[in-house]
């Protein structure tokens, strides 16, 4: 498929994918350490598409890439701490 | 030592647009960072308030302000592509494209709030909607100045000012919107879902 052949639009595809997921999630109401460490690595997944590939950063200055890679995974790593704190 | 030498000179690596709104944006985003934390652990000491009231929220309405907000970016990110082809007409189009988007995501976000203002809710109702609604609001304000971009954007490349040669403005103002994107993907899991 044509469509396919950008990097850009795949990952709408799997953006829109990983969307449609973490809405079923929340539709059926998962909840507990399982479901938040899932929805995190959707979360890291889908922001990683975004800065490689729609800000066009995986051929930037790789200070700039791990900048933001960085900013998703401390996000990530707080709130699993808070979560974590939560379920204590 | 000698395996780093004899690597290829591969084609430079470059950051897209202006170096200051790189700055800018990492700025913005540590702001959120802070703002995202404070709403996890909040919440860590709130659990059944932030709980119960989180399944008061709108799950459609997120998850289809998610896709608008994706799409838009995707559109965006189309655009710049269109740019560095030299196609003038697809660059303007997919920044139309994407400023609709945005507007949708606004459209749907004041139904939301019309709900929630409706039925009482304010900032001093409880934590949970203080958080609620300041956080979504701060990321509002950033929709609508990404929107005051893409629309100079637009105009700009109506006139052709971007191309090949230069898409400096245009990766720039495609940049923040992304963010704005970026942080929505953060946002809503965080604020809709996570329990």
């Amino acid at each position: 498929m044509v469509f396919l052949k950008n990097p850009i639009n795949r990952a709408w595809l799997v953006l829109m994918i990983a969307t449609a997921i973490t809405w079923y999630l929340g539709e059926v109401g998962a909840a507990g350490t399982g479901a938040i460490v899932g929805m995190l690595l959707i979360a890291f997944v889908k922001g990683r598409l975004v800065i490689l590939d729609f800000m066009e950063l995986r051929q930037a200055p790789r200070m700039w890439r791990l900048l933001l890679e960085g900013w998703m995974l401390l996000v990530g790593s707080l709130i699993l701490l808070a979560y974590w704190l939560s379920l204590r | 030592m000698n395996s780093i030498a004899a690597e290829p000179a591969v084609t430079a690596r470059r950051l897209p647009g202006d170096l200051a709104i790189w700055f800018f944006i990492l700025a913005e985003m540590l702001a959120f960072a802070v703002f995202f934390a404070a709403y996890a652990f909040a919440r860590a000491s709130h659990v059944e308030e932030f709980n119960q009231y989180q399944q008061t929220l709108d799950l459609n309405a997120g998850a289809l302000n998610t896709v608008l907000l994706i799409t838009g970016s995707w559109f965006v990110a189309l655009a710049v592509q269109a740019a560095h082809r030299d196609e003038q007409a697809d660059i303007s189009r997919n920044l139309l494209l994407g400023w609709l988007c945005g507007a949708g995501f606004l459209v749907v976000k004041c139904f939301e709030y019309a709900g929630k203002f409706g039925a009482g809710i304010t900032l001093s109702t409880n934590t949970f909607y203080m958080f609620y609604i300041s956080l979504t609001f701060f990321h509002f304000m950033h929709v609508i100045l990404g929107m005051v971009i893409l629309t100079v954007l637009w105009k700009q490349s109506r006139k052709g000012v971007y191309g090949r040669y230069d898409a400096n403005g245009l990766e720039s103002g495609a940049a923040y919107w992304h963010m704005v994107d970026l942080l929505w993907i953060v946002l809503f899991p965080l604020v809709y879902v996570m329990r």
